[in-house]
């Protein structure tokens, strides 16, 4: 079980996202992005943190906390709730579905026992599908955390989670 | 400016250095001054062209030669060959690796490439191989030969229309924003292809990015922008990577900043990337998301040419349109009008994907017939299959069928027929598809990416998918297609954007030309191409069926039953049609029955 962050942590990556990319509101998809990847989600404390911060009504700037959590539920990858140490992203999209992607996802959540969305108990695997990421010559392709797979087969999903033993 | 007809590079790294490359670079003066070719060809000392270790090295442009290994004593030898007689001098040529790409193979039968051109062909994290092939001559002819108006003027009269899909005349959307008095004015570059199984503007920006910059900043000389945005979606990390690349050489080079080329023209551009919206692809959802907002649609005019990014007049064009925009400038309004119907010119490029034999990226001209491309570009229908339909135009766009195939490649031919050109995604389906199946497949996917901003688009898409859901399951009751018809119109004549008014798209055209499937599902409780799970039957032949158990053994639900090296059986009321007997079967002995 991954511990959830402290409070200390969340401000010091949130500091650190807003000193990158700039007290701005125009910003803030950038900020609400790299505190995402850090952090794996965007906790409660991070949408505190961020409004507080760039909150500057002198400068223009008007901020609520209602509008940050607005900004992370629409977007497919801001999540506001906590996610596995890795997570697997799997294309479900036509071209991927037509050369064999539902069998290669139908392995994914046995192996896992997972459904789309979910996180397995020890915190160690999300389970989500993806919009199509355009790599559709080499499809079915899934992405776990950055690495990208693709022609992938039902009988290599155990070899390839294995790599994150 | 001066004009050489060939220009060789000569590597000067330290390396190269050491093993003598200023005595080639004199020698080289030297010989090309005597044999009188030196108003001919241009002598530039550069970085790293290859490893060095074979040095010294040079290349020798347009013909991309590679050359290595020569000393200064062997120049008279290699200029005879190469500049007066015209032989490449093998003796010094590097066998370099050729750049091998998965989805774009070599031209195909029919294809013109205009804006795949570059693609494999350069590298494209380095902008000199880009100037090498001529690269930011069209900035440097637009911006002294050119007025802004001439400029629009020759994109006008190119014809290039929007390539994101609605085609609106590129070079009109060009005059408006110009026309709008307000400053400043943005360029916007609307990279966040969504469209599921397309991928070419993906090709374009990490292939040759600078194309698409270069498109960009003669766009913002046209229209008087002073600063762009390129959107890019999330899920091409590198696309980004090589925009943001390209961008931090082109500032260095001078082609993006202050000043550029020494004129008083500025422009300046940065990469924004998405989080995961598909909507974020239509223009003023788009903008919403560049100022960190929700990216809602909204309602249109004012467009964004007058009223865009941060109020302001904002010209936004797809990744397409601003890489056709150097060759315009280049060779000119008339070559690429040349391509073409009398309403759309040019090349448009696809992604083809579904039941062919060859799948993949391709370009081809306007006026290219569907069956030109499906049956010759793209190798025909895959295991000797029927063809049946192709979807055209993505997720919003609409199936033809065997009627529609000699139908040129038009914006408005393909409207007429019910479909539209889109973005360039093509899929082609055989008869093993039902279109049924199919339009709830996308369907769901639309109904998945409504924003849920408006009623008609976050309402009406839900109910169409639970009623094509129904059908598909066989529960199908007489009037779920005339309520399907009305859902569909209601839905595209009152949804804010381009998605929920394209999102009625699939159904409309499947019923139009594939009633009889719907009947089918509905009235009889059958599917015709045997794909809807609920409608079909499995079913072992007994005279064919060997009794080797291996379908009972890999039954999930344990609905086969049988004796060793006797004929099974399969119990439909167990049954849950996943096909998984079938593929296992060895003997090709169970059928699946509509």
């Amino acid at each position: 079980m991954i511990a959830p962050p402290v409070e200390n942590e969340v401000v010091a990556v949130v500091q650190a996202a807003i000193d990158k990319h700039g007290k701005k509101r125009d910003a803030l998809i950038p900020i609400l992005s790299e505190v995402n990847k850090k952090l794996g989600y965007i906790p409660g404390e991070a949408f505190r943190a961020i409004q507080q911060m760039l909150h500057n009504p002198a400068e223009q700037v008007r901020i609520s906390e209602g509008q940050l959590y607005g900004l992370a539920s629409f977007y497919d990858m801001l999540s506001t709730k906590p996610r596995g140490k890795h997570v697997i992203k799997f294309c479900e999209n036509a071209p991927c579905h037509v050369v064999g992607g539902k069998a290669v996802w139908d392995a994914l959540r046995e192996k896992l026992n997972l459904n789309n969305g979910g996180t397995t108990l020890d915190s160690k695997w999300t389970l989500v599908t993806t919009s199509c990421i355009g790599l559709c010559s080499v499809g079915p392709v899934l992405l776990i955390d950055d690495d990208m797979y693709g022609n992938v087969t039902p009988e290599q999903i155990s070899d390839i989670l294995k790599h994150y033993e | 400016m001066a004009f050489y007809r060939s220009h060789v590079l000569v590597c000067v790294d330290p390396e190269c250095l050491a093993k003598g490359a200023h005595d080639v670079v004199d020698a080289l003066q030297d010989e090309f001054v005597a044999q009188g070719l030196i108003d001919e060809i241009q002598v530039l000392e550069t970085s790293r062209i290859g490893s060095c270790s074979g040095g010294p090295e040079m290349m020798v442009y347009p013909e991309g030669i590679h050359y290595h290994g020569m000393s200064a004593d062997d120049i008279p030898f290699l200029v005879e060959e190469h500049f007066l007689k015209g032989r490449i001098a093998e003796r010094f040529r590097e066998v370099v690796k050729p750049v091998v790409d998965a989805e774009l193979g070599p031209l195909r039968p029919k294809e013109v490439r205009v804006v795949l051109r570059n693609c494999g062909q350069i590298d494209p994290n380095n902008i000199e191989d880009y100037l090498a092939i001529d690269g930011y001559q069209a900035l440097g002819k637009a911006l002294f030969e050119m007025t802004p108006k001439k400029v629009i003027e020759e994109v006008i009269s190119s014809g290039l229309r929007g390539r994101g899909g609605a085609g609106f005349p590129a070079g009109r959307k060009w005059a408006i924003t110009r026309q709008v008095n307000d400053t400043p004015k943005y360029m916007v570059c609307n990279a966040d292809e969504g469209d599921p199984g397309a991928f070419m503007n993906r090709r374009v920006l990490e292939g040759d990015p600078h194309s698409v910059i270069e498109g960009m900043i003669i766009g913002a000389y046209a229209v008087g922008a002073s600063y762009g945005y390129i959107y890019c979606r999330a899920e091409y990390p590198v696309a980004v990577e090589t925009l943001n690349i390209a961008i931090k050489q082109a500032r260095e080079f001078g082609f993006l900043g202050k000043n550029i080329f020494g004129t008083d023209f500025n422009f300046d551009l940065e990469v924004r990337v998405g989080a995961g919206a598909f909507v974020c692809g239509e223009e003023t959802a788009l903008m919403a998301s560049i100022m960190g907002k929700r990216g809602e649609p909204l309602p249109r005019p004012p467009f964004p040419s007058v009223k865009g990014v941060w109020g302001k007049p904002s010209n936004n064009n797809n990744v397409e349109t601003y890489s056709n925009i150097p060759q315009i400038i280049t060779k000119g309004a008339a070559w690429y009008a040349g391509m073409g119907t009398e309403r759309s010119k040019g090349t448009k490029t696809f992604a083809v994907g579904g039941n062919v034999v060859k799948p993949g990226l391709i370009e081809v001209p306007m006026g290219i017939t569907l069956r030109e491309i499906i049956f010759e570009v793209a190798g025909g229908i895959k295991d000797g299959r029927k063809f049946k339909a192709v979807q055209t135009g993505g997720p919003m766009g609409g199936c033809l069928t065997e009627e529609h195939l000699d139908l040129p490649l038009d914006y408005e031919a393909l409207t007429q027929a019910g479909s539209m050109m889109g973005s360039g995604g093509l899929v082609v389906m055989d008869e093993s598809s039902c279109m049924v199946d199919i339009a709830r497949f996308f369907m769901d996917f639309t109904q998945a990416e409504s924003c849920g901003k408006c009623t008609p688009c976050r309402v009406g898409t839900k109910r169409v998918l639970e009623l094509l859901q129904k059908i598909c399951n066989g529960q199908g009751e007489d009037g779920d297609i005339e309520v399907l018809e009305y859902l569909c119109h209601e839905i595209s004549s009152n949804s804010l954007c381009g998605l929920g008014q394209g999102a009625p798209n699939p159904v409309l055209s499947t019923l139009k030309h594939f009633r009889r499937e719907y009947e089918a599902h509905i009235y009889e409780k059958r599917c015709p191409s045997k794909v809807c799970r609920s409608l079909i039957r499995l079913n072992i032949q007994e005279p064919i069926c060997t009794g080797c158990t291996v379908c009972a053994r890999n039954c999930p639900v344990s609905a086969i039953s049988g004796e060793r090296r006797q004929a099974h059986h399969i119990d439909p009321a167990t049954c849950i049609r996943c096909g998984i007997c079938v593929q296992v079967c060895n003997f090709n002995a169970i059928s699946v029955e509509s």
